[in-house]
């Protein structure tokens, strides 16, 4: 990186990446953890994004975007501010992942997988997430939730809120 | 926080540091932490991998193959750098016990991956987690910061000539990088597309070196077999199969959870005692013994012992142990579309049979369900699994074709049951998988 005004990330994410490519025998091996911290900090891969991961690592953007596309934890578009992921697999369906699902849609006030009108929240139904003893499970961004069930609907979406409200925790970190 | 469960049954081996504090070094010290790898240091490398050898553990990620004898595959002299790879990128459906191992003993996993790479040479490892992990990812890079801050990792470890580094890595979401060769093209930078075999990671893996990869458990494991001895850790099991496994037991029991058991240990007794029985009173339907991809047991069939060999010869595979219990409540055909929409979602579309299989048959079974069967696709199904099985370079292919071929042959009836437009007789939702 020659240029440090030209990137779309913060210093401190920045200095984190200039660490990261020099970390493996690889430089390349640095694209999927890039990529999704990068994520983390601008909400999406945006095309600034995959530009400069690009660039940062000795690739081009298709090569890039090639990758990306085969995660399913990385994005293209923009999501919620708290995106909330239902697991629906057969541990969390057989205690109630259903109905959890449809009581936060209910909640939500939103029609399938989709994002609130103030981009507050996104749901999606998501593959296991390795909590299985303790199914129903979610994640909200990278929080797990666990032995839930449509009665702590309007809890979480409270704290979530509360969160928000006293600005405390970073959009997708 | 995941719950904590216990049973006078289990041989609290591998958990016995869970809820200790031992993601702390000073702690995991004080319980006896890292003394088997200074032990293996001055032990040399031909002794640890006969160790391992002698304890007859074998591969917790599901293919049962015995550790020691993977480690000797390692060739002595490379011109390449050697390898040890972590496999935590747990995401067989039904499996969240490298989940607490990380949670709860991080160290454990860095004591099994030094002596790894004592037994094989290598001066570098990876530990790869799955993506949604990230507070355990945090975890486990906090415990690699204090092993390198105690001189437990670096240029010269416990003060000896030797050299061990470790690597944290995240993944991003994918069920196939579990597969050891998807998971060292993950780590490369790659989309994870698996490898043909051969040649075999022992040889030609990560950037080109001969490479060691154990799952989370497996690696977790090795110290205790060290500080027990291989004799005492190979006699908790059964013939042939060391020790004990992390079972993680869910679906319609009265206490789910992860259970540590003797290999070897009774099916039947882990679902109606370790774990209290079908939930609410239900009759039990069936049991999905060993993750999502293990064909299913009726429960005539679940009286066990749950090692690798014991499983197989009852027609199942006792793969991650994940233990999926199921009430006669619950619709086969239902729970059959939720587990081929995992796979579908999943195969990366590289070889045409699990692409296209798994497609067809989730199209075939969401139709199904709906009322829209006919009788030919109870039998096309099972024919499109059946030539799913082998012709795919990685296991995700027969990985969904072998629990459709189980529920088609032992739930051919309630299949049936479903044919003329006739509604679920168990119908809740009948817009499943979305997904």
């Amino acid at each position: 990186m020659g240029n440090e005004t030209m990137t779309v990330f913060s210093p401190r994410l920045a200095a984190r990446f200039d660490a990261l490519v020099e970390r493996y025998p690889s430089r390349r091996s640095a694209l999927v953890p890039m990529l999704l911290y990068a994520q983390d900090e601008v909400g999406y891969l945006s095309d600034a994004v995959i530009a400069e991961v690009a660039r940062r690592i000795g690739l081009t953007e298709l090569e890039v975007r090639n990758v990306a596309s085969y995660y399913s934890m990385l994005r293209f578009k923009p999501v919620g501010r708290f995106n909330i992921q239902v697991c629906t697999n057969i541990s969390c369906m057989l205690r109630g992942s259903h109905e959890l699902y449809e009581k936060f849609r209910e909640e939500l006030g939103i029609a399938g997988n989709g994002a609130t009108t103030d981009g507050m929240f996104s749901l999606e139904e998501v593959e296991c997430i390795g909590a299985c003893c303790w199914a129903p499970a979610i994640q909200v961004n990278y929080d797990f939730h666990e032995e839930l069930s449509p009665n702590h609907v309007p809890g979480i979406l409270a704290g979530y809120r509360g969160r928000a409200q006293s600005g405390g925790t970073k959009a997708h970190a | 926080m995941p719950r904590l469960v216990s049973h006078p049954d289990e041989v609290k081996i591998v958990t016995r540091r869970f809820g200790q504090g031992a993601a702390k070094i000073d702690r995991y010290i004080e319980l006896g932490g890292y003394e088997a790898a200074k032990k293996c240091l001055q032990q040399g490398a031909d002794w640890i991998v006969n160790e391992m050898k002698a304890s007859g553990l074998r591969g917790r990620g599901g293919a049962g193959f015995p550790t020691g004898l993977k480690w000797s595959f390692v060739p002595k002299q490379s011109a390449k750098p050697k390898y040890v790879l972590v496999n935590g990128d747990e995401s067989e459906p039904g499996t969240c016990k490298d989940h607490l191992i990380f949670l709860h003993d991080p160290h454990a996993v860095i004591e099994g991956t030094i002596i790894a790479g004592l037994a094989i040479g290598a001066k570098v490892g990876f530990i790869y987690l799955r993506g949604e992990y990230r507070y355990l990812l945090e975890i486990m890079e906090k415990a690699v910061d204090e092993a390198y801050a105690q001189g437990f990792l670096g240029k010269r470890i416990f003060g000896s000539n030797t050299e061990f580094q470790i690597i944290t890595q995240t993944g991003a979401g994918a069920y196939e990088v579990g597969e050891e060769s998807a998971l060292m093209e993950s780590l490369e930078g790659k989309r994870g597309v698996p490898r043909i075999k051969p040649p075999f990671p022992a040889v030609v893996g990560l950037y080109g070196g001969p490479t060691v990869i154990n799952n989370a458990e497996t690696i977790a494991t090795v110290p205790h077999v060290i500080t027990m001895g291989a004799a005492a850790y190979a006699a908790v099991g059964s013939a042939r199969n060391g020790g004990t496994r992390l079972f993680s037991i869910s679906g319609h029991v009265e206490r789910p959870g992860v259970y540590e058991l003797p290999m070897g240990y009774n099916l039947k007794k882990m679902i109606y005692e370790v774990a209290g029985g079908v939930r609410g009173g239900r009759g039990l339907k069936a049991v999905v013994p060993g993750g999502s991809s293990t064909p299913v047991l009726l429960p005539e069939e679940i009286d066990i012992g749950m090692d690798f060999d014991q499983v197989g010869k009852a027609g199942s595979m006792l793969g991650s142990g994940g233990v999926v219990a199921i009430d006669d409540q619950t619709c086969i055909v239902e729970f059959a579309l939720r587990t081929i929409s995992f796979y579908q979602h999943e195969s990366c579309g590289w070889c045409i049979p699990c692409r296209e299989g798994t497609d067809w048959l989730k199209k075939s079974l969401t139709r199904f369900h709906a009322g829209f069967g006919e009788a030919k696709d109870i039998d096309n199904m099972q024919y499109l699994a059946e030539n799913m099985m082998g012709r795919t370079f990685c296991p995700l292919g027969d990985a969904a074709a072998m629990p459709m071929l189980g529920f088609v042959k032992k739930f051919r009836k309630e299949f049936e049951e479903h044919l003329n437009g006739k509604p679920c007789p168990f119908a809740k939702h009948m817009d499943l998988a979305v997904v």
